[in-house]
């Protein structure tokens, strides 16, 4: 479905991205994990449009890829992710209003009432239904990270974009996460990639596992080669509780194998 | 228990409040008094009887040559020029601040001018505007509106600058177009620092107002103030200085208080 072709990106003469040719299929869940710096984020920025390759084509079903953010792709960021001034049920009714109504970005009446329920519905969806009123402030990094999810699933993006949506959160309330977003993955048949540290969680989580590293290195100018995908695994959907285990082996193997993946968070 | 961990409950703190102002006061007095034990006919520091007797002319009784109340007269003008100045200032700052902290583009064109003219004295514009404008009303309010305007609107444009990049990312990929964000991401969330823009720019509006009323006006605080000064009469001065201080403080709680009501997102950590 997303395809990359032979993607460069450079800033100035640092290169951070090079030969990244990828092709993504629709309903995989890909995990993209490396060291900082390896470009995890700017592919991510690529995809979702925020930043240009300066080589290469990005394709979304045969299309190229507009240059500049839209409704068909969805974000979660790590933080700042969900709107200050709304409450919950404000930040999913959002998106509904914006794609209804470009000059007053409002919805009135019977068109209003109708999104408000599809809005709550939404919220059911990820545990939020009795929080519709709160505001961001008064919820926790959790619930607002489920809020986020909500926000942009309610615009029924092609591809979901997660960048460390979970990295600042609590190991157990991080557990939960991982259950609700595997659930909406299943049930809404989404495309997710997702940048991470955690390497347990990439293995869990993806179907498929993309490491970004640098293949060679110039001691003189390091800055002269940027990253590539040095590891593309395809993990066989696992199903219950066993390949959990199994997975956490993998991501052993992988550690094992070299790669220095850092756990310290570098956005 | 440490001084800088005590926390004064707060009634009690309304009390620690308030004791420096009775001090203020009885210091007064007492100095009042003693000027007066040895010079019956002191004005440098008036009695409170005597400022109660000269007010109360000028309060309840109309003025002979004009027929006017002169304090309310004083009062109302004021306000007006004050009100109309910050009401220019105020939605200028809206408007402009929202497009220059919005729109890196307007930001770049726009932006080093609102700096040149926010380092420009006001009061060394005050002449240009009495030229321009003539002594009326437009050129005090207008003093006002230059004087604080340019601050307001950099503070404002500055907040918007600083939101964070990925909440206009979001919104774009909620489908919004650049007037969206503007409209229902930027604005809203540049209402309590606006109102918080308008507070801090009180201070500085009143002194242009007074500055301007001293100079050329017929009517308004400032201008009484500075025409009682030749008779020495501190008993109109001092509580006119009261009276404007008890303005001040009440607008200042109001918006305050405005700010809390309308945008309580935005004071939800505060308490």
């Amino acid at each position: 479905m997303l395809t990359l072709r032979n993607v460069w990106v450079e800033y100035g003469d640092k290169v951070v991205l090079e030969r990244i040719s990828l092709d993504i299929a629709k309903g995989s869940f890909v995990s993209i994990i490396g060291p900082s710096g390896a470009g995890k984020s700017s592919l991510l920025r690529l995809i979702l449009g925020q930043e240009q390759p300066t080589r290469g084509r990005i394709s979304l079903d045969g299309a190229l890829l507009p240059e500049e953010c839209g409704p068909d792709r969805g974000v979660v960021f790590q933080r700042y992710s969900v709107f200050p001034h709304l409450t919950v049920l404000g930040n999913v009714l959002l998106g509904l209003e914006f794609g209804a109504s470009p000059f007053t970005a409002r919805l009135f009446g019977s068109a209003r009432r109708a999104a408000r329920a599809e809005a709550e519905a939404m919220l059911e969806q990820v545990g939020l239904a009795d929080s519709a009123q709160l505001y961001p402030a008064q919820m926790s990094g959790g619930m607002q990270q489920r809020l986020a999810i909500a926000q942009a699933l309610i615009k029924r993006p092609r591809i979901l974009l997660l960048d460390e949506p979970f990295g600042a959160l609590d190991p157990g309330i991080r557990a939960d996460m991982h259950t609700l977003i595997t659930r909406l993955w299943r049930e809404h048949g989404l495309t997710i990639i997702m940048v991470t540290h955690d390497i347990k969680e990439a293995f869990s989580l993806g179907t498929r596992v993309l490491t970004l590293d640098k293949r060679r290195h110039d001691p003189h100018a390091p800055h002269r080669y940027g990253a590539g995908v040095v590891y593309d695994l395809e993990l066989t959907r696992k199903q219950a509780v066993s390949d959990e285990t199994e997975a956490a082996e993998m991501a052993a193997g992988i550690a094992a194998a070299g790669i220095t993946i850092d756990t310290v968070g570098n956005n | 228990m440490r001084w800088v961990t005590a926390q004064p409950q707060r009634s009690r703190g309304l009390m620690l409040g308030v004791l420096p102002l009775l001090v203020l006061a009885l210091a007064y007095i007492i100095a009042a008094a003693a000027r007066h034990a040895e010079n019956p006919a002191d004005k440098i520091l008036p009695l409170p009887g005597a400022m109660a007797a000269a007010m109360a002319g000028l309060v309840f009784e109309p003025d002979p040559l004009s027929g006017q109340y002169l304090f309310w007269a004083d009062t109302l003008a004021s306000l007006w020029r004050l009100g109309a100045g910050l009401g220019i200032a105020t939605l200028s700052a809206l408007v402009v601040g929202l497009v220059l902290g919005t729109l890196p583009p307007v930001r770049s064109t726009l932006g080093p001018l609102v700096t040149a003219i926010a380092v420009v004295p006001p009061i060394a514009l005050l002449p240009i505007l009495f030229i321009v404008f003539g002594l009326g009303e437009t050129a005090k309010v207008a003093l006002i509106v230059v004087g604080v305007a340019p601050f307001m609107i950099r503070d404002v444009a500055g907040h918007i600058g600083a939101l964070p990049r990925e909440q206009v990312i979001k919104a774009l990929t909620l489908g919004a177009n650049s007037w969206g964000v503007m409209l229902r991401v930027a604005l809203p969330q540049a209402m309590p620092r606006l109102i918080e823009a308008l507070r801090l720019s009180l201070g500085p509006a009143w002194v242009f107002l007074i500055s301007a009323e001293a100079i050329a006006a017929d009517v308004g605080l400032g201008y009484r103030i500075f025409l009682v000064r030749r008779y020495l009469a501190m008993d109109v001065i001092l509580p006119y200085v009261v009276w404007i201080a008890l303005l001040a403080v009440v607008m200042d709680f109001a918006l305050t208080q405005a700010s809390r009501r309308l945008f309580g997102w935005a004071h939800a950590g505060a308490h």
